[in-house]
């Protein structure tokens, strides 16, 4: 009994990382309907990007600046905004449309060409970025359970950035131009919104979350060039779970994902991925439109 | 002049709409734009947001050329426009819808509480979603939306359409006041006789050209008919 419960703290602390890997991505898809097939790869990207900035390239003469995981992060959040902001304007913008092929073919694209750029800088070896000892330190919960404090800290960091993309969608006119934006492009226009900056900045808010959530992968286990399509699939499927448009709804649908994985992982250790897709299969039939899908 | 085109032609595609449209419009003054579907009345009014492609120096507003600008320059510069069908945001609040309105900050009397003021329903519906309202009121909230961009000239496009005669003299009443005060409007109407009262002149569009202009008092029937309809 008492493992079953430790099973299912385990698997809500997975699900928050597997909420902070969807976020961005139901920002961009709520704003723009645009499906980034690359969202996973960008992920593993941000880890290589802190990996890099802190221990170098490997085989070359470029060495880290050596700082701690923290202020490396902090280094690199400007940074992933300006990806993110350039990104959109110099490239997606020019693929949105009616169809949503010419997107996902781009990004499809992105993908192809981050794994073989990551391949050929850092070669196809498994690396990790060294938390400083906050790995193994662990917090007891009553007699025989025990949560990691890392794991505890990526879930509420990913609790903070739903909540504050909840306030930003709710309470701020950047919000208020976000959801203008995705109801109707034209009226929005209207109004004077420039519909190519709101877009670049919601691509500039999901980098920013990319690549806090590509560090904190790195801190919590191994990462490889190849990586990023299965957290691409984790990032979907919590997304579609929890409804389009709603972020407390990506988040409970990271934690569902999180909690089906882990309880598959105790029946046996083949099975914790496949149930978790199962899990996603039976919501899609059961309730399409998510947990809860935006009322209009 | 607050307001002139010259020579003004828009495509959609390979399709021409509009074929050298001559428009002018003095400051507070309200004119009418009558004519058949498909005459490029809405056409006029998008070109002269910016969503349709125009020659620069085509369309001149408040002594500066305005033409194919990005649509946000043209808010920026005072022109705003209620669309056809209303087109409020479905998961924006009324409120929120009105707070839309100013996004682009230009300043000027407008606010929340002006606007709550010329139509008071919306006070009370103003936590309500955009889409739980009747018609009527939906053509308000997207009129008040409209003013909190702070105008100086409101195109209003098919305002009256689909609305019951009572509600659109509400809205009518409303605009006059507003226009009452300085505010210039060009207005397309369906309804001839509606658009001959609210305004002082009219224009008649029939296939993307102007068939027949005058002082709205001053038109008959006869000669509206046939530029309505080229008989």
């Amino acid at each position: 009994m008492l493992n079953w419960l430790d099973t299912l703290v385990q698997g809500i602390l997975l699900g928050g990382l597997y909420a902070l890997f969807a976020i961005g991505q139901s920002l961009i898809l709520g704003v723009m309907r645009l499906t980034n097939v690359a969202h996973g790869d960008f992920i593993i990207l941000g880890a290589f990007g802190g990996f890099a900035l802190i221990s170098g390239v490997p085989g070359t003469a470029l060495t880290g600046f050596g700082l701690n995981p923290v202020l490396t992060l902090l280094l690199m959040l400007p940074l992933a905004a300006g990806v993110g902001y350039a990104l959109q304007r110099g490239v997606l913008n020019g693929a949105l449309g009616a169809d949503p092929m010419p997107t996902l073919v781009v990004t499809f694209g992105l993908s192809i060409i981050i794994q073989n750029l990551l391949l050929e800088v850092f070669s196809a070896d498994t690396r990790s970025i060294s938390a400083l000892g906050i790995e193994t330190q662990s917090l007891p919960l009553g007699e025989s359970i025990h949560i990691g404090v890392l794991p505890l800290i990526i879930f509420l960091l990913a609790l903070v950035a739903t909540f504050m993309m909840e306030w930003v969608f709710r309470h701020t006119n950047l919000g208020r131009a976000f959801r203008a934006t995705s109801d109707d492009i034209d009226a929005a226009q209207l109004m004077g919104v420039d519909h190519r900056h709101i877009y670049a900045l919601a691509t500039a808010i999901a980098f920013v979350l990319i690549a806090v959530a590509g560090m904190l992968q790195g801190l919590r286990t191994t990462f490889a060039p190849s990586d990023g399509p299965g957290l691409l699939l984790y990032a979907f499927e919590a997304v579609i779970i929890g409804g389009l448009g709603s972020f407390w709804g990506t988040f409970a649908g990271g934690i569902l994902l999180g909690v089906s994985q882990s309880v598959g992982f105790r029946i046996d250790p083949g099975w914790g991925i496949l149930i978790g897709h199962m899990v996603f299969l039976t919501m899609l039939m059961v309730r399409p439109s998510g947990l809860f899908p935006k009322t209009r | 002049m607050l307001l002139q085109t010259r020579q003004l032609s828009a495509f959609y595609g390979d399709f021409q709409a509009l074929f050298g449209i001559d428009f002018q419009l003095e400051a507070g003054e309200i004119v009418a734009i009558i004519g058949a579907n498909g005459a490029g009345k809405s056409t006029f009014l998008k070109t002269l947001m910016g969503l349709l492609a125009a020659p620069h120096e085509a369309v001149r507003f408040d002594g500066r050329a305005i033409g194919g600008l990005a649509t946000g320059r043209i808010v920026e510069r005072g022109i705003v426009l209620v669309p056809e069908g209303r087109r409020l945001f479905p998961s924006l609040s009324v409120e929120e819808n009105l707070r839309m309105g100013a996004y682009g900050g230009r300043p000027g009397r407008w606010n929340l509480q002006e606007v709550y003021a010329l139509f008071p329903i919306l006070r009370e519906k103003r936590l309500a979603p955009s889409t739980s309202l009747s018609g009527g009121q939906q053509q308000m909230v997207a009129v008040a939306r409209a003013l909190m961009s702070n105008p100086k000239l409101l195109l209003c496009d098919e305002t009256s359409l689909g609305l019951a005669p009572i509600v659109v003299k509400d809205i009518y009443a409303a605009l006059a006041r507003v226009t009452g005060e300085g505010l210039s409007a060009i207005i397309v109407e369906q309804d001839v006789g509606l658009a001959q009262r609210a305004s002082s002149r009219l224009y008649c569009f029939q296939e993307g050209r102007v068939s027949l202009t005058g002082r709205s008092d001053e038109l008959s029937r006869e000669q509206i008919s046939h530029a309505y309809f080229g008989i």
